[in-house]
């Protein structure tokens, strides 16, 4: 969900002025304090290099086998290093947030370090991860959760934070009870709860489960489903970071983001910065789902050519490279990519911003020349519909009207000049809504015209060849 | 419930506290922060930060189009009609929830915008159906305004598996609303009304996506006296008046600006009228009294204009049933039996519905035959300052000021059933300003949280003297803006001069501390509309001893049951003018039939001492007359003309004896309240009864008066009630 | 000429009945409001059993002072799974008063998440993922091979009453795609075979094995680790200087 507010972020720096004073404050850490590196070629990761060495679950995941692989090493030291220090370092390694929006991590937890006004902070760490194709927190809480515990510490001690909210998707059962028995171990451990690693500070970690409900996803419908209320997403201004969790000033993060952030106090921002592309640095979890021989999650350098990830990894498309039709590089509401783009591409947030779609929560969805394309897309603007809240207009009724039309496309049943139509449907959606769910739904269908329209439109041929014109073009 | 929560609300408090009328404390507190420029549509305009685009748009004349917004609730920001484009930003703002930024430059009028809201138009209207020939919202309805001003010109929803519009089930929420919810579009106006200001949280939104509904989920009625206002609210005719659906279109009725008489507060409002028959009654905005809200009886009640009238003078025959005669007879038969009847045993008494011409020349006349007995319903102490001062028997605060209270202490009164709108007021400063609430009396729910400080008038003089160690004690002594209202009906029993000196004793007490010295801490609540002009005009408080003796009583539709054939002699005469058919015309021997409130220009003061008129928008049906007019023939009749032909000069005289009377629409402070607390020292007895309050339950309120009475509707929303509270729901 | 109209319009409309997918049986339950059933009324009691208003209380303890309502999805997750996996109007109202809220603030909550289910359902509530990551790898067939196993339409109970079946929207697990989920376990990597296995096992109430079936553990590769095969570097490794004083 909140890899479709990546654009928007990215494009609105102006945006940011609504943060107010914060951001004036911040403007000057804005920029990454990277060197231009003249690196040119991207991954593979060596083993040593990777955070998340239990993502398969191969070894144990409880906080004797987390101790043994370096979780809670020096927490208490880095705590005492301070806040500063601790965003510094998050400012160095140049993290972006890793839910799809990729702000600047350290960035948004510097907005919480403001003067006190009484109120308590608050850190809400997003596990409700749902965008279709997204399935890389699952395996952070199931094999690695101590990682996460630890990042909450780090996390709230960086911005002040009292207790960390742990919003995880009601589906996620199991994964919720592993997380929980970690939580329960660092507590019994002393590593959280009062004095919190013997650092002095004290820090809850809550685990609150969801029941079902994409939308709460996005921050503050998430913060609000958290209050107990139906998951619909708040009007920005005020951001969370001045009114948030219980009316307290909150950051929302993502799991992975949080989990990353012991590591790279560790090891050190400069290390996490070598990897990848400026501004585009770090290691990243990669889903790779659809038609792939070996489909898998794998944490793998920023940057990396999908063509290579996919090769490497996921042992390749099925039927072979040329047997690609598209891909959907980002989570279901980034747009899809055809072939000649995926040849080239490189998995990062300004590689496919330039290839008009964008890196989202970096689940990989692949579809070989067996797909329905349409259908495929039609699919995912089903998901949407099924999933939008309802609380504003363009979302409510925009994505059910397109759902209607798409569906048709699917079957060639309707008139050339719909397409056209559709996208200015898809744009009336797009940035008139309160959050970016309708943004979310509006890309697949843009993806899809700009570069399937020949598709659609061979399609409606065959239609009107074998049906007789379609209804719709009489209609319209 | 809604004080915790309001997270979103406080964010946004500066554009939901004082939307509108800017009030006098607001302004003295906060002194006025620096001023920002911004730019609408290249016209600057200077507005306090935290104003949202909207406001400071309405500032200049350019009035952004909206469906959800509404200057009375909380901003939802969900209808993104008023979507406005802000120069840099690369998408389309709220406008109604944006707070504009130092120099911002908004385009209201730009392509940007217009596409906006031609987008959001064709979306609202996918699923909406175009049903509006047969839509009572038709003519007043803002989705058919707006598509016209905003709307694209053409359709390109094509639906050609005919899967339909979005179809959603009606809900049953009582006798007052029709509920149509396929016409809804979602614009939670009803739900924020229902949960900020009628404090009855039954409306939400179940489902999600395309299938939302707005409703009750349960089959519940809406139990709430102020229900009516969320027909004005919805925007479209999701929502519409079941009394008066399939009734006329708004532009056949001519509408009549006029006040209402059903409640003590005088709610302004508009009589919508065709062929001489009242449809149905609106509100209309004064913020001062009822901001724009209206209470259910007040609205609904007017078919009970229709129903149970007087329509021709009436004469008791022989076996004492009441003949139809000519007004000759009539006025003949009243006039002999009043001038043939020695003074002492003459009394008039004047019901709950009498306006102060009529009672001006009543009184005129009884003092003219020698009588002194002109007396009201409702009871007043008599004793200390009595009625000489004005600051004794009204609301001090004024009703607009309650919402700048910081603690209000109710005692004996209901002041739900007994003064809705008030209540409302009292509501919002307990929502949106932390106002907390105390209440000595029998429990009933108020809408909000309050402090049961017990049911004894005991209570009272313990505050009074100080000596309470209850928490109350604390709080009103440390409040900045303390507020004490009593209810009038407490003043009837023996205790009731008692319960009034602490009650003085105890307002005066706090007001004397105050910083603050303009606030006004006593109020007392009258139960009618007609009672303030009756004692301003010098009537006498309650009917009592003098019944007894009565040989003629001259009833102004008293209907209030008070006066009954068992406590008159048998001979007494009685000489009944009103409007209904009630317990007043059941007993009388003469029946002159007046006009009701909507017949007649009339003058009626509310319970803050604020003179208010009537405009007549029917006239009084058959052969009834405007009240003073009748009492002014009768006077000739008699033989002691009263000196005065047309309205102006019954208004002139009324200015005689109180400018208030006729300075319409104002109020004066009062003062005073040193010398009647003086006065009411002596009577500081000991009391032990206990306190209560007539209206207890939702049931109760809707039939109080002659009018209501008569209502078909106003029984009907009795009988829901009942209903209802056999519900599990 | 009307009935010539009539028909007109009703050829018109067989022309066009062609089976419309909405998204009516994506929802467990489309209709968002209530009616009394002998199932479900205001009538039957319900109350927490004495372990789960313990649990209730510890929900009820990680929320701040005023602000409690934060438990309401926790708790009727709660009743839910004591009243046999679905939410009836009492529990709602149980909730209510827990929380001291109005009713209609948990109608909302509970007809706004999915994972409420406001009518009776079977011992075991098969969920099938058919979003595009599950439909490109085969969900379909899952789904079909369900139905048939169970002889269960979605959105419906099975004529034994032991299954409900939905389709529902991504659960998370799509690199591990067709996946069913029962209940609260996962089933991965699912063939139509593999499908029919697990109901049979159901049916004879034996708990399958949750996971992925294709022999893989969790979200790896199949066949062979292409990272992660050496073991996994210990405490300190590549610390930074800052740290090391």
């Amino acid at each position: 969900m909140a890899g479709a507010l990546a654009r928007i972020i990215q494009g609105t720096k102006n945006n940011l002025g609504i943060i107010g004073p914060l951001a004036t404050i911040n403007n000057g850490s804005v920029r990454f304090q990277q060197t231009e590196s003249t690196k040119t070629k991207f991954g593979p990761l060596a083993d040593s290099d990777r955070i998340f060495t239990n993502l398969y679950g191969r070894h144990d995941w409880r906080l004797k086998g987390a101790l043994r692989r370096g979780d809670w090493y020096m927490t208490k030291e880095i705590m005492l290093k301070g806040v500063d220090w601790i965003v510094n370092e998050l400012k160095t390694s140049g993290l972006r947030g890793r839910g799809g929006a990729g702000f600047p991590t350290g960035m948004k937890w510097s907005f919480m370090n403001k003067p006190s006004d009484g109120r308590p902070k608050y850190l809400v760490v997003n596990a409700d991860e749902g965008e279709p194709g997204t399935c890389k927190d699952r395996e952070i809480m199931r094999h690695d959760p101590h990682k996460l515990v630890e990042g909450c510490l780090i996390a709230g001690k960086a911005m002040g934070a009292q207790a960390a909210y742990i919003y995880i998707r009601g589906e996620f059962y199991n994964e919720a009870s592993n997380l929980q028995v970690a939580i329960a171990e660092a507590y019994q451990a002393g590593l959280i709860g009062k004095n919190a690693c013997g650092s002095g500070y004290d820090f809850d970690v809550f685990v609150h489960r969801g029941a079902g409900a994409y939308i709460c996803g996005e921050e503050t419908a998430l913060i609000e489903s958290i209050e107990g209320k139906q998951g619909k997403p708040r009007l920005k201004p005020p951001f969370p970071a001045d009114v948030g969790l219980f009316g307290c000033p909150t950051t929302v993060n993502n799991v992975e983001t949080i989990a990353v952030a012991p590591s790279i106090c560790r090891r050190g921002g400069k290390w996490f910065a070598s990897f990848g592309r400026p501004r585009n640095s770090g290691t990243k979890l990669f889903n790779i789902s659809g038609h792939v021989n070996t489909p898998c999650t794998v944490e793998e350098e920023m940057s990396i050519p999908l063509k290579e990830l996919i090769e490497r990894h996921a042992g390749g498309v099925t039927g072979g490279w040329d047997n690609l039709l598209a891909i959907i590089p980002g989570g279901s509401s980034t747009p899809l990519i055809p072939k000649d783009v995926c040849e080239t591409v490189l998995m990062d947030f300004d590689g496919l911003v330039a290839a008009q779609t964008s890196l989202g929560t970096a689940a990989i969805i692949v579809m070989d020349k067996s797909t329905d394309i349409v259908k495929a897309i039609a699919r995912l603007i089903m998901f949407y519909k099924h999933e939008s809240c309802g609380q504003c207009t363009p979302c409510r009724e925009g994505v059910s009207w397109m759902n209607k039309m798409i569906y048709r496309f699917v079957d060639g049943n309707a008139s050339p000049k719909e397409i056209d139509m559709l996208w200015e449907i898809s744009k009336q959606i797009e940035g008139h809504t309160i959050c970016a769910l309708g943004d979310g739904a509006a890309w697949p269908v843009q993806g899809l015209i700009r570069h399937f329209r020949p598709e659609l439109e061979r399609r409606m041929q065959a239609y009107a060849q074998q049906h007789g014109p379609s209804r719709a073009e009489r209609l319209y | 419930m809604l004080r915790q929560p309001l997270s979103r609300a406080l964010a946004l408090s500066p554009s939901r506290v004082a939307p509108l009328g800017i009030r006098k404390f607001a302004d003295q507190v906060q002194a006025q922060p620096d001023k920002i420029e911004v730019f609408i549509d290249d016209k600057p305009v200077y507005v306090p930060p935290g104003t949202t685009i909207l406001q400071a748009a309405a500032q200049v004349g350019v009035e952004i189009p909206r469906f959800c917004y509404h200057e009375r609730l909380a901003v939802a920001g969900n209808c993104r009609m008023c979507l406005v484009e802000v120069e840099k930003s690369p998408k389309p703002a709220a406008a109604c929830a944006m707070p504009v930024m130092k120099g911002m430059r908004v385009k209201t009028d730009s392509d940007l915008t217009r596409k906006a809201r031609e987008g959001v138009m064709e979306f609202l209207l996918v699923n909406h159906p175009l049903d509006c020939p047969i839509c009572d919202q038709g003519g007043e309805c803002d989705l058919q305004d707006q598509s016209m001003a905003f709307g694209s010109d053409k359709s390109r929803f094509t639906d050609i598996h005919f899967s339909g519009k979005r179809a959603v089930e009606d809900k049953d929420v009582g006798p007052l609303i029709k509920t149509i919810m396929t016409r809804c579009i979602h614009c939670t106006r009803c739900i924020r009304f229902a949960s900020e200001v009628a404090g009855v949280d039954d409306f939400g939104t179940t489902g999600r996506g395309t299938e939302m509904q707005v409703g009750t989920y349960v089959e519940k009625m809406f139990l709430s006296e102020l229900s009516g206002n969320i027909i004005d609210l919805c925007p479209v005719g999701a929502l519409t008046s079941k009394p008066y659906s399939f009734a006329a279109r708004p532009w056949e009725t001519r509408r009549i600006d006029s006040v209402d008489v059903l409640d003590p507060l005088g709610s302004n409002i508009v009589v919508a009228t065709r062929t001489n028959e009242v449809l149905r009654i609106l509100p209309r905005t004064n913020e001062e009294i009822n901001e724009e809200w209206l209470s259910d009886k007040s609205r609904f009640a007017c078919d009970g204009l229709k129903r149970q009238r007087l329509v021709t003078p009436m004469l008791a025959d022989s076996r004492g049933n009441l003949t139809p005669v000519e007004w000759e007879d009539a006025v003949v038969a009243a006039a002999r039996a009043l001038r043939d009847c020695p003074p002492d045993k003459l009394v008039a008494v004047a019901g709950e519905l009498a306006d102060a011409e009529s009672l001006i020349a009543l009184k005129d006349l009884f003092n003219r035959l020698g009588s002194e007995n002109v007396c009201t319903e409702q009871y007043f102490p008599l004793e200390g300052a009595g009625t000489d001062l004005r600051s004794s028997y009204l609301l001090n605060t004024k009703i607009a000021n309650v919402e700048d209270a910081d603690f209000v202490l109710l005692i004996g009164t209901n002041v739900r059933f007994e003064a809705p709108l008030l209540n409302a007021r009292i509501r919002k400063a307990f929502v949106h300003k932390e106002t907390d609430i105390a209440l000595i009396g029998p429990q009933v729910d108020l809408t909000y949280d309050y402090m049961h400080v017990g049911d004894s008038a005991s209570v009272v003089k313990d505050l009074a003297s100080g000596t309470s160690s209850h928490e109350v004690m604390k709080r009103l002594e440390n409040a900045k803006r303390p507020v004490v209202i009593l209810g009038a009906d407490q003043l009837k029993t023996p205790e009731g001069a008692a319960l009034l000196a602490y009650t003085q004793e105890l307002a005066l007490r706090l007001q004397d501390k105050l910083v603050d010295k303009e606030w006004k801490v006593l109020n007392v609540l009258q139960r009618t509309a007609s009672q303030v002009a009756a004692l301003d005009l010098g009537y006498r408080a309650g009917a009592g001893a003098q019944l007894a003796a009565a040989r003629v009583v001259y009833l102004l539709g008293a209907d209030a049951g008070l006066v009954t054939r068992e406590a008159l002699p048998k001979d007494c005469v009685v000489i009944y003018q009103g409007h209904h058919g009630d317990a007043g015309a059941a007993i009388a021997d003469v029946v002159l039939p007046g006009a009701a409130y909507t017949e007649k220009r009339a003058t009626y003061v509310n319970a803050e001492g604020r003179a208010q008129q009537t405009w007549p928008a029917v006239t009084p049906p058959g052969k009834a007359r405007e009240d003073w007019k009748i009492i002014r023939a009768l006077s000739e009749v008699v033989g002691s003309r009263l000196p005065y032909d047309n309205i102006d000069e019954v208004r002139t005289r009324l200015s005689e004896v109180s400018p208030a009377l006729v300075a319409y629409g104002e109020v004066q402070d009062n003062n005073y309240f040193a010398q009647a607390r003086m006065l009411s020292q002596s009577l500081q007895k000991p009391v032990s009864g206990k306190l209560d309050v007539q209206l207890k339950k939702l049931e109760d309120y809707f039939m109080t008066d002659s009018i209501s009475r008569a209502s078909p509707t106003m029984a009907k929303c009795v009988q829901a009630v009942l209903k209802q509270k056999q519900s599990p729901y | 000429m009307l009935s010539s109209l009539r028909s007109g319009v009703q050829g018109l409309w067989r022309a066009s009945s062609r089976a419309l997918q909405t998204t009516a049986n994506l929802q467990h339950d489309s209709l968002f409001v209530h009616r009394d059933t002998p199932e479900d009324n205001p009538s039957i009691p319900f109350e927490f059993t004495p372990e789960n208003k313990k649990r209730a209380e510890a929900l009820l303890a990680i929320y701040p002072e005023g602000h409690k309502r934060g438990a309401m999805i926790p708790l009727l997750d709660l009743a839910q799974r004591q009243n046999g996996g679905w939410l009836p109007i009492s529990a709602m109202h149980k909730v209510a008063e827990l929380l001291n809220l109005p009713r209609m603030r948990v109608y909302e909550v509970a007809t706004f998440y999915t994972m409420f289910i406001r009518r009776p359902i079977g011992k075991y509530h098969v969920q099938v993922c058919t979003t595009t990551p599950c439909w490109l790898r085969g969900s379909d067939a899952v789904l079909n091979a369900i139905k048939e196993a169970t002889g269960c339409e979605v959105g419906g109970n099975s004529p034994c009453g032991k299954f409900s079946v939905s389709e529902v929207e991504c659960l998370g697990a799509c690199v591990n795609a067709p996946m069913v989920q029962v209940n609260d376990d996962y089933y991965e990597d699912l063939s139509v075979e593999d499908t029919k296995e697990i109901i049979e096992k159901l049916k004879r109430d034996e708990k399958p094995k949750p996971g992925p079936r294709s022999g893989r553990y969790a979200a790896e590769p199949l066949g062979g680790l292409t990272s992660l095969n050496e073991e996994p570097t210990g405490p300190g490794y590549g610390l930074q200087e800052g740290l090391k004083a």
